[in-house]
């Protein structure tokens, strides 16, 4: 069977649900149309009291990655990690650490640093990322069990702009390759599963389409296409034809 | 010496052991891949792709892919100058000793071989690379045979010392070393390690090596990784075409540097191509042909495999195939080469390891590479 495994967790759905943008009453609607088996947590944001407590929303048998999201440094995120735990999130963490407010990307250096932190406390570390092959290759080096590279700004729905810096990760780390964030279209979910990502990660996407339980059922669907299509291996393209390969002849024919 | 190894799966005492998976990876795949599986379709499906896996590189190596040459020498050159541009970076070897404590059965040097030996003093060292400086090469690759008693590493240290005067890049291709052996000799002055296997078949590697150090296979097998360890920069990798299977020794040695690659990064990463040539002893050996046109295949599918690693034109293949390979898949060429000791100064001290086919001066390569339309490069590294 093919299974996304995420350190000692292992998953049949690839299709990962960012939560911080619906109702929460939405959320299992979306769930069950997509096919979710793990759907994110912010865990600043997330109340614990009686009233609209998150947890109360989300489905049995539904996996919580909590994040670490506001935190500014490693110390952060590692005291964000450890309060999601004592909150019965369970111990598999999405390190998010951003320290530009207006970009909202992901700071690599010090993701690398809390996942160092957190692979040592025994959590399971998916690191949020900038696609750079030298970070992943440190958050690697550091225990991560994933690496999330972004595929474009967060929320701007325009898809794979960083596509050839994620098909660097994909051939060079061994671990899974999870694209989060900048996915806007259930085709450029597929066109990650093709290029061999290992799952995707969306939020606005969904949050933001008409009907939103439909759009959930699309992203399953196209999640499901891209990883059967790179499962199956491409067939050729012809596209080595049309240069005159004279120049060759004399060589090729001199041969012994 | 000790008593020889009874297997050339085993270590001697003083070999360092090094806590590395590469060659159970390299030994497993290599064990299982059928290079008769492949078909036509196959090969346009690797040739398609921007990047290749080990699996694909095998595809290329394939008997599917001999019908592919030309496609691939359009690939391989587009992956070349992508990579490096029209420069190809002239070097020569030289040969400081040729005392050799093996019994390499295919080996002019093989120490029952009754050839003339010889060992320069480093006053000779100095007359020879003098000689060599003057034609103008930046780029130096020191060789021994492979006798530690008779070569010792602070013997192969002074050499690298005094080339330090005359070369801005020092190469070595000596006997496989401990990791702190090869920082010491990166320490005074070298920074390439070239290490061949022969064979990666554990079998015939064992047939061809009966005794001496050399026979240790995995001790062989991880230098790279030792010297690498031991701060070298660069690392080379082949084996000599036509001892073992050359389709899975190729395979193995693309597959060995692919996975160092991976594990370091930062380590530049090179080919050879060495085919068995006519060799004193060679008719004791029963050593398999590899026609140039294998040779060019073998080639090409390491070029488009790894289109970042350095490849190197050996002056075993003759002038017609070195000017073609320089301008699709080779990136360094040898030139004024002696392959015996002392060869660089008026009287030869010991015999040739084997015979080379391209006896062309530094001079005459350069003028080639200017009218194949090529850039002779003569230094790319700055040691600081």
């Amino acid at each position: 069977m093919d299974k996304l495994k995420l350190g000692k967790y292992s998953f049949d759905s690839r299709f990962i649900l960012g939560s911080g943008k619906f109702s929460l009453k939405m959320m299992e609607t979306v769930i069950e149309h997509g096919g979710v088996e793990i759907a994110t947590l912010a865990v600043r944001r997330a109340n614990t009291g009686k009233d609209e407590n998150i947890l109360d929303y989300i489905p049995n048998g539904i996996t919580l990655l909590p994040n670490t999201s506001g935190a500014r440094n490693a110390q952060e995120a590692v005291r964000i990690a450890k309060l999601a735990r004592e909150l019965g999130c369970g111990d598999m963490v999405k390190v998010e650490v951003v320290t530009d407010t207006k970009y909202l990307l992901p700071d690599n250096y010090e993701t690398i640093k809390a996942t160092e932190l957190l692979a040592k406390e025994g959590f399971t570390v998916l690191p949020y990322m900038y696609p750079d092959l030298i970070a992943a290759r440190e958050m690697v080096n550091a225990g991560a069990s994933a690496i999330m590279p972004l595929g474009a700004p967060i929320g701007s729905n325009k898809g794979l702009l960083t596509k050839e810096f994620i098909q660097i990760l994909v051939n060079e780390i061994d671990l899974p390759v999870i694209v989060d964030a900048g996915i806007g279209k259930p085709s450029q979910a597929c066109e990650a599963m093709e290029l061999g990502a290992d799952a995707v990660m969306a939020n606005t996407a969904i949050a933001t389409a008409g009907n939103i339980a439909q759009m959930a059922k699309a992203f399953k669907s196209a999640i499901e296409a891209g990883r059967n299509a790179y499962l199956a291996g491409f067939g050729r393209v012809l596209d080595l034809q049309g240069e005159a390969s004279s120049p060759l002849t004399g060589f090729l024919e001199g041969l012994k | 010496m000790r008593e020889t190894i009874s297997s050339c799966m085993e270590y001697y005492p003083e070999m360092e052991q090094i806590n590395s998976d590469i060659m159970s990876k390299v030994l497993a795949m290599s064990g299982t891949v059928n290079f008769d599986s492949y078909t036509q379709s196959d090969v346009q499906s690797v040739l398609s792709k921007d990047f290749l896996s080990p699996e694909d590189f095998t595809v290329l190596l394939s008997p599917a892919a001999e019908q592919y040459v030309e496609p691939m020498i359009i690939r391989a050159k587009t992956e070349t100058f992508k990579h490096f541009g029209n420069s190809v970076c002239l070097f020569t070897p030289i040969y400081i000793a040729n005392y050799c404590e093996n019994q390499c059965v295919y080996c002019g040097f093989n120490c029952m071989n009754k050839i003339k030996r010889a060992k320069l003093s480093l006053d000779e060292i100095e007359t020879d690379m003098q000689n060599i400086a003057q034609t103008g090469l930046k780029e130096i690759l020191i060789l021994t045979g492979e006798a530690r008693n008779a070569s010792g590493v602070e013997y192969i240290g002074d050499a690298i010392k005094i080339a330090k005067k005359y070369f801005l890049n020092i190469g070595i291709e000596i006997y496989p070393l401990n990791s702190d052996e090869y920082n010491y000799l990166h320490s005074c002055g070298a920074d390439f390690v070239s290490v061949y296997q022969e064979t990666y078949i554990p079998d015939i590697y064992d047939k061809v090596h009966p005794f001496g150090h050399k026979r240790s296979y995995p001790y062989r097998f991880n230098a790279q990784e030792r010297a690498l360890m031991g701060g070298m920069r660069g690392v080379s990798f082949g084996s000599l075409l036509g001892l073992g299977e050359f389709r899975k020794d190729s395979f193995s040695a693309g597959y060995h540097a692919y996975l160092i690659q991976k594990k370091y990064p930062h380590a530049e990463i090179s080919f050879s191509f060495p085919r068995i040539r006519p060799y004193v002893n060679k008719e004791f050996s029963n050593s398999g042909d590899v026609f140039e046109m294998q040779l060019l295949q073998l080639m090409l599918a390491f070029r488009i495999f790894m289109p970042y690693a350095g490849i190197t034109i050996s002056t075993r293949e003759r002038d017609f195939f070195r000017n073609n390979i320089v301008g699709i898949a080779a990136t360094k060429i040898s030139a004024g080469v002696s392959v015996g000791v002392g060869g660089h100064a008026s009287d030869t001290k010991g015999d040739e390891q084997f015979e080379i086919s391209d006896p062309r001066s530094v001079q005459e390569i350069h003028h080639m590479l200017l009218s194949e339309g090529l850039q002779p490069v003569y230094n790319d590294y700055v040691r600081v």
